[in-house]
């Protein structure tokens, strides 16, 4: 056997292409180190600096705690109202752009199109787009999480409406029911676990998200920290992030045992 | 050939399938078929694994799209109807399914309910446990006693057996109050004794009901005891057609030898 086929060999040499793409890698990642001017100098420097910064920030101020508590408020007010909005927004894009619920193909593209651009376009540029169109605070940072929960939540939804299993949906085509009844009585029935724990994940994604809108003016406890980062008061920002942290991981503990309840 | 009008095919006639053909790329699986069932007849579909048997069922129902040839059901045009005429057909039509087909997150009750979603204008919406009037729900209930799973209602099919599911899945074609039942190997996936006793249980609602029906088994014993009568299909033709009595065991077995499946010999002429 081994004489007529030999063994196979240790090493296979690899492809052009791999050369390429390896080489281009290689190529691009020099470039990049040199282009950021990295050197150990500034690292230390930085060191340095980052000490200084924590023994500023040390210990952390909560004489503003009610301010940071009623801009925290309003973080979770934005994450919440704009992922819930987003979610439910995202059923009906979802439904038009899975290959099994869409009503022709043109209508689908379209749909894919508008979720895939929802979701390439990052959330802090879309808080600056709604800054500009309904000016400062709470309404453009909630506007900002929609977009961004639909490129999500939308695409989920729509790749678990794809893989639910044919055969519910079938026997209900087979009564003679509407298109609307069987997806309303199979598929979003199917899905609902696995939407709801997207829909949660949103929530979470959110959070840390409406976090940061504030640093472009979009409301929020992100406002009150770019401004204790400017008067350089550090330990005003230090119990600022703390606050983000507890509220953070709360969060994400609770929505964790929510999800494995449900699934 | 006179394939036109309906006034040729009887309204006694179930269905009424001329040179039926259906490919997928170029492997043709169904190659002209012809076969008519009339009213208030329980015909049993013989044939071997991939013969055709489930694609011609599911044709029947229009989740498979016809190449050429016609199918009527109880006189009316399957081939060209879409949209509401479609869903009219498809309501005088019960499908029992090898795998059941319950909705997994609803219970044995609501699954039965969703069966009479063609009949209500505002389908499901008329049809939710929450929602549906109270002769819907009597009626639901009714055809999970008919069934023996009135004390299961509220199960959802995950908690039920095998067999259990399928009484649903007949309760919920029940529900829909067809004319006419077909039944896509209704006991393939169970065992024997249970498989036993859900096939007399929907033959016996066949036949009180007076509907007409068409059934794909593999038990050649279970076909000769239920069936007024046999097709048999082999490698996507109907190779039988005759009334129980003229039949024997042996012109039944036949279909299970030699070229039964209708993608043989392709691997042949590929190589």
């Amino acid at each position: 056997m081994s004489q007529t086929t030999g063994l196979p060999p240790r090493f296979v040499a690899p492809s052009a292409l791999t050369w390429v793409l390896v080489v281009g890698f290689a190529a691009f990642f020099i470039q990049g180190v040199v282009a950021s001017e990295i050197s150990l100098d500034r690292l230390v420097r930085g060191a340095g600096n980052f000490v200084r910064f924590i023994g500023q920030a040390v210990p952390p101020d909560f004489s503003r705690a009610p301010n940071i508590a009623e801009a925290m408020l309003e973080t979770l007010n934005i994450a919440v109202v704009g992922v819930t909005v987003g979610c439910l927004l995202s059923i009906p894009l979802a439904l038009l752009a899975a290959r099994n619920t869409a009503p022709n193909g043109a209508v689908r593209t379209l749909t894919r199109f508008v979720i895939s651009v929802a979701r390439t376009i990052p959330d802090l540029i879309w808080a600056l787009i709604f800054v500009v169109t309904v000016g400062l605070g709470p309404l453009a940072g909630i506007l900002a999480i929609v977009m961004d929960t639909i490129g999500f939540a939308a695409r989920f939804f729509s790749e678990r409406f794809e893989e639910v299993q044919k055969g519910p949906s079938e026997s209900l085509t087979a009564t003679g029911a509407g298109r609307l009844s069987v997806i309303f009585g199979a598929i979003l029935p199917e899905s609902f676990a696995s939407m709801t724990a997207t829909s949660l994940f949103s929530v979470e994604k959110a959070i840390r998200s409406a976090v940061t809108l504030g640093l472009v003016g979009a409301g929020g406890i992100g406002v009150e920290l770019s401004t204790a980062m400017r008067l350089f008061r550090y330990d005003e920002a230090a119990a600022i992030i703390l606050v983000i942290l507890v509220v953070v991981i709360a969060f994400e503990q609770l929505s964790s045992s929510i999800r494995k309840r449900i699934i | 050939m006179p394939l036109g009008s309906p006034r040729l095919h009887p309204m006694t006639s179930a269905i009424n399938c001329e040179d039926v053909r259906i490919s997928y790329g170029d492997l043709q699986v169904l190659r002209g078929v012809s076969f008519d069932v009339s009213a208030g007849q329980g015909v049993v579909l013989l044939g071997a694994n991939g013969c055709g048997k489930s694609t011609l069922m599911r044709s029947l129902n229009k989740l498979e799209k016809l190449q050429s040839g016609t199918i009527r059901i109880h006189g009316e045009s399957l081939t060209d109807a879409s949209g509401r005429q479609l869903r009219q057909i498809r309501r005088g039509m019960g499908y029992v399914f090898q795998h059941f087909n319950l909705v997994p997150q609803f219970s044995a009750f609501q699954n039965v309910l969703l069966g009479a979603m063609g009949r209500h204008r505002m389908g499901l919406l008329s049809c939710l446990s929450s929602t549906a009037s109270t002769a819907e729900r009597g009626k639901a209930m009714e055809c999970l006693e008919r069934v023996g799973m009135a004390d299961r209602a509220l199960h959802r099919p995950s908690e039920l057996s095998g067999g259990q599911q399928q009484r649903v899945a007949i309760a919920r074609m029940l529900m829909q109050a067809p004319k006419l039942v077909i039944a896509d190997e209704p006991i393939a996936s169970l065992d024997p004794k249970a498989g036993r006793e859900v096939l007399d249980l929907l033959w016996r609602i066949v036949r009180e009901e007076g509907l007409s029906m068409l059934c794909t088994l593999h038990q050649l014993d279970l076909a000769q005891e239920y069936a007024d009568r046999i097709i048999g299909m082999k490698a996507g033709r109907v190779e039988i057609d005759a009334p129980i009595a003229e039949l024997d065991i042996n012109q039944l077995s036949a279909l299970y030898s030699g070229m039964t499946r209708v993608d043989a010999g392709r691997t042949d002429a590929a190589a």
